[in-house]
This record gives C-alpha cells, structure tokens and sequence, in this order.
C-alpha cells in the first residue's frame, strides 16, 4: 500500500492566516486528495513523537505557513522530511488582494476563499510529489 | 530582558491537527482570549514556541502560563516546560471529555454541539484558573 504524503499546517492561534493553513490542510486531505495526503501534528513531529516522524522521516511533504517564519517547515526538516515544499499562505494572500481574512476559530467567507487557494496550491504540489514517486 | 507586559496569564494550546480534541483547546483558548478574561491573557503560539521564538520563550520563562493540551501526550505542556518553565497549571480536554461523559465531539475540522460546549467547558476551566493565578500573583506581590 502507498503511504499518503504528510501536510503538516503551522495552526497559528493568533492570526486568521494561520487559520486559513489549518483550514487548507483538512480541505486538502479531507475533501481535494484524500487518498494522497494526510495531516500531521506540527507539535507531535517537533515533541519527537515517534510515530509523527516516522511519517516524514526520509520522505517528501508539504508544509502549508500562515507566517514568514514557516514554523511548519521548519518542523518538516527538523524532523528529518527528505525534501519540503511549501505552501505560503502570507504570499497567497497578496496574490489575491481582495480577499480579508478574518477570524481564527471561524473564518469568515474571505478566510475560507483564501484556505481553498491555499489547498489549490497544496494540491499541485501533491500531485508533483505523486507523479515524481510514478505511481500516478 | 524583553519588555513584557504586566499582570498577564499565558496560555498555550496544543491546537493538536489530527483530532478534535485539539480544536477544542484552540476554540477554548480563543474564547477566553476574546471573551472570558481580554484584559487578563496572551496566547502564546505553539508553533513559534517550538521554532525557537524567542519572545514566546521569554513571556513563558517570566510569567505564569496555562498549558491546554487535547490528549495525554501533553504537547503544550512538555514544550512549555522543555523550553521556558513548568507551567504553572495544565489542563487536559480528554480527561475533561471524559468527566463530563462526551464521547462523539466531531472532527478535528468541525466540532458537533457537544465538541462546541465542551470548547466552553475547557474555556471556564482556563479562566477560573487564570482568576487563580492572578489571585496568586497579587497575594505573592
């Protein structure tokens, strides 16, 4: 059986962009490419949780940032991750200057726009990592 | 040393991403932050705690924090205490769940009615936790 691809969201509690990662994660792994992707803990794989990073050791994943300091990322390679790809949830937003995300618990209508961009990208790149391991 | 601001409690969630639990310490921590004590909380982000950022780091090692975690592995709490000091109280959803009798909570991205309510549960604790501490804090001034 093929192991799915770990995503792993930064979940920033004090900004909607973090929100929106989080969000994009589950739309990612629950709703675009459930078969692909599965999300992982960030605070799990950083703690050291054995099974947390044997799912990213060695492998490609996906880190999906609300902030310039790409937490998730940074997880991803502490924890041993092969080759990270990320998704900028802070870039997206310029990209799509008319959206204003707001909320963190709930986003707003803008909030949920910006989450399903952001699993757009998350998206592409999954199919990239797919492709490039051939078992497309 | 940073300049830090005066009389707050610290609070950390797990925000754990695979289970509900973890929602609801995040939705708890949100409430208590927005709704419960404004005047009396920070959160601090995980995330940037465990990234190495230095100002989370500080506030945790100076003031008292609550660590809210969604399961007994207590990520909150062990990074707290790993990389700044013991928190000074831990609360975990789980055990809470347990109390209360609630089983089925939702998922990690949507929380039913009963994840909802235990989200309220969990954010009483904090804030009569933080009325304690701050109490605390007064009486040790």
């Amino acid at each position: 059986m093929t192991r799915k691809i770990p995503v792993v969201p930064c979940s920033g509690i004090g900004k909607s962009l973090g929100a929106a990662a989080r969000e994009a994660a589950y739309i990612l792994a629950e709703d675009l490419r459930p078969a692909d992707a599965k999300v992982v803990a960030l605070a799990l794989l950083v703690l050291g949780d054995d099974e947390a990073r044997r799912e990213v050791a060695g492998r490609a994943a996906v880190a999906i940032d609300g902030c310039k300091l790409e937490c998730a990322a940074k997880g991803l390679t502490d924890a041993g991750a092969a080759e990270v790809r990320k998704v900028a949830v802070f870039d997206l937003v310029r990209r799509h200057r008319g959206l204003k995300p707001e909320g963190v618990c709930d986003l707003n209508a803008d909030g949920l726009k910006l989450a399903r961009a952001s699993a757009d990208e998350a998206a592409r790149i999954v199919d990239e990592i797919v492709a490039e391991d051939g078992r497309a | 040393m940073p300049n830090l601001p005066k009389r707050k409690i610290g609070l950390i969630s797990c925000s754990g991403e695979e289970l509900p639990e973890g929602t609801v310490t995040r939705r708890a921590v949100r409430t208590v932050l927005e709704t419960l004590r404004p005047d009396d909380t920070v959160t601090l982000c995980l995330p940037l705690f465990l990234a190495g950022g230095e100002g989370e780091r500080a506030f945790a090692r100076h003031y008292p924090t609550i660590a809210v975690d969604g399961c007994p592995k207590r990520c909150a709490a062990l990074a707290t205490e790993k990389y700044s000091a013991k928190p000074a109280a831990s609360i975990v959803v789980s055990e809470i769940a347990k109390e209360k009798e609630c089983a089925a909570i939702g998922t990690a991205r949507r929380l039913n009615e009963a994840g909802l309510r235990l989200a309220e549960t969990v954010a009483e604790r904090i804030a009569a936790d933080t009325e304690k501490l701050l109490n605390m804090k007064s009486r040790g001034r």
